[in-house]
């Protein structure tokens, strides 16, 4: 059971003036259970990726397989594949419209044509895991809320229709970092609770260093890099070539193993650092 | 699905035409349209035609653009004709039941369908060729005299810039809320008319919202600039009648005293 993206290629705008190649030759397999980052610029094609996961788009070529389906040549399945892949946009709460919280986190199990114990249990279920008391959100309207609560909503809506895979599009893009790092904990609890296989897509380093067990890197449509946050940070010279920065420690270590510093080449959070740095220090003392 | 929209169908090369001054050309196109109606013989309509033609030709811009604009009226032009030719009385050529044709109602309906023709051909070239700001420039300054009876020229103008300028970009939020509600499950495309209107909701709600929210923002934004509507306010492009202005104008005249004399005659 996996999502595999083989030999794609997408093309905007062909046939007209504009022609941009948005996606060249990607090959990317995301198991289940995955916790994957996909890093890159504005512009190096994530978004577009993701939009060919669950069917929004057509690759221009290649083709996509979602737990055995292709995604796009029956039509009919696409409904199927669109709750297996739950997509959640930037800014996803502008896509808020009914009346209540409920109704709205409601609207997507509610296309499934599900029961409505079902339906009412899985909004319930939602915005529980995003942090809500469901009693006291209910009934309010999602036009009330704050910036960040819309957003959490906006999340147990696509949560509400359980998929297997959910992809995130900068989901803490315009928080404040209180918000930011609620949000972050709350998906990672979200990856270790439900086992949902999470794709956060994002161009902060700092965010997907502390999450993900694997990353992308995407440059100009294509794979740039692959492999463990560990693995990727330990070439800050080729990220920066790219125009991405390392989170800050890993710099840190970096510059610090440059001046004949010998620590692990591989840290990627503070504490981590903290340690290492302390045991050299100790070292060099005696 | 919605990248192969066109909103204002201006067709930017450079031309006499498109070089004019814009207000100069909206007087034309009335009286273009003025022109049209005096119009009451076949004969006539070759000078119209003849003169239409010219214009286009010397504007630059494909015959098939000015052709496409007449796409979206096809549907009335086809009903006038049609109501035309069973309605009018007159001598019958050919009689199916109470259908009646007659020699006269397959004239006017001809009449009619070329005149409508001709009409939307000969406006669209004024939108072919003028960049919809530069158009509202010159609607607000032909707008301007009225001011003295409390027309609010400039504010009028204002609004069709800003509504001009958050086409694109309704058009992009349109695509980004679409995209969003399908994926959770959201089907557009499918069902009656009256399902297919209620499944617009999820879509038109956010949508208003977020143009409200735009224009609360641009509000702002222009208000932090100090914008407080048309007294006193100088403007970037300057419209200025040029030469060429002139000579259009004359060639103009010169096209309407024909359809005039004819008409007399």
């Amino acid at each position: 059971m996996s999502i595999k993206a083989e030999n794609i290629k997408y093309i905007y705008g062909e046939g007209t003036a504009f022609v941009t190649v948005a996606l060249d030759d990607v090959n990317v397999e995301i198991h289940k259970g995955d916790f994957l980052g996909i890093i890159g610029h504005t512009g190096s094609g994530k978004s577009t990726f993701i939009q060919l996961l669950n069917g929004l788009e057509k690759p221009t070529q290649g083709k996509i397989t979602v737990d055995g389906i292709v995604v796009g040549e029956d039509k009919k399945l696409l409904s199927k594949i669109r709750q297996t892949v739950g997509l959640v946009f930037q800014y996803p709460e502008y896509q808020l419209f009914e009346e209540t919280v409920a109704k709205d986190v409601a609207f997507g199990p509610a296309n499934l044509k599900l029961s409505e114990d079902e339906i009412n249990e899985r909004v319930r279920d939602s915005l529980e895991m995003m942090g809500f008391n469901y009693e006291k959100i209910k009934d309010v309207s999602p036009f009330d809320l704050s910036g960040g609560q819309k957003r959490r909503v906006a999340i147990a809506g696509v949560m509400a229709m359980k998929p297997s895979y959910l992809v995130l599009d900068e989901p803490t893009a315009g928080l404040d970092p209180a918000g930011r790092n609620e949000l972050f904990a709350q998906i990672n609890r979200l990856h270790e609770k439900s086992g949902v296989t999470i794709i956060l897509v994002s161009h902060s380093m700092e965010d997907i260093a502390r999450l993900v067990n694997r990353v992308i890197v995407m440059y100009k449509g294509k794979v740039h890099m692959e492999g463990t946050p560990k693995e990727i940070y330990s070439h800050p010279d080729e990220l920066e070539k790219i125009g991405l920065g390392v989170p800050q420690i890993a710099e840190v270590v970096y510059e610090l193993r440059k001046r004949g510093f010998n620590i692990r080449p591989d840290i990627i959070t503070v504490k981590e650092a903290k340690e290492e740095i302390l045991r050299e220090v100790r070292k060099r003392r005696a | 699905m919605l990248k192969n929209l066109t909103i204002g169908q201006h067709y930017p090369v450079e031309s006499p035409i498109h070089s004019l001054d814009p207000r100069v050309k909206i007087i034309i196109t009335i009286f273009f349209i003025v022109s049209l109606f005096l119009v009451d013989n076949f004969t006539t309509y070759l000078v119209v035609i003849v003169f239409l033609a010219a214009v286009i030709k010397m504007s630059k811009v494909p015959f098939k653009f000015v052709i496409r604009g007449l796409r979206p009226i096809l549907m009335i032009i086809l009903i006038t004709f049609i109501i035309n030719i069973l309605m009018t009385p007159g001598k019958i050529l050919l009689k199916v039941g109470f259908i009646k044709i007659t020699e006269e109602g397959l004239r006017q309906a001809g009449f009619m369908a070329i005149r409508l023709t001709l009409l939307i051909m000969g406006t669209s070239l004024l939108t072919l060729t003028t960049s919809p700001i530069i158009l509202t420039d010159g609607i607000e300054s032909l707008l301007s005299p009225f001011k003295r009876f409390g027309l609010p020229a400039h504010e009028l103008a204002m609004m069709m810039t800003i509504a001009l300028r958050f086409i694109p970009t309704l058009l992009d939020e349109t695509e980004k809320i679409m995209k969003a509600q399908k994926s959770r499950g959201a089907d557009f495309e499918s069902g009656n008319l009256v399902s297919r209107a209620k499944n617009l909701v999820p879509l038109l709600v956010p949508l208003f919202v977020s143009a409200f929210r735009r224009a609360d923002e641009l509000a702002m934004a222009m208000e932090a600039r100090c914008y407080r509507g048309g007294e006193n306010r100088t403007r970037m492009r300057q419209l200025k009648i040029s030469k060429g202005d002139y000579v259009a104008s004359v060639i103009f005249t010169i096209y309407f005293a024909a359809v005039i004399i004819i008409k007399i005659w």
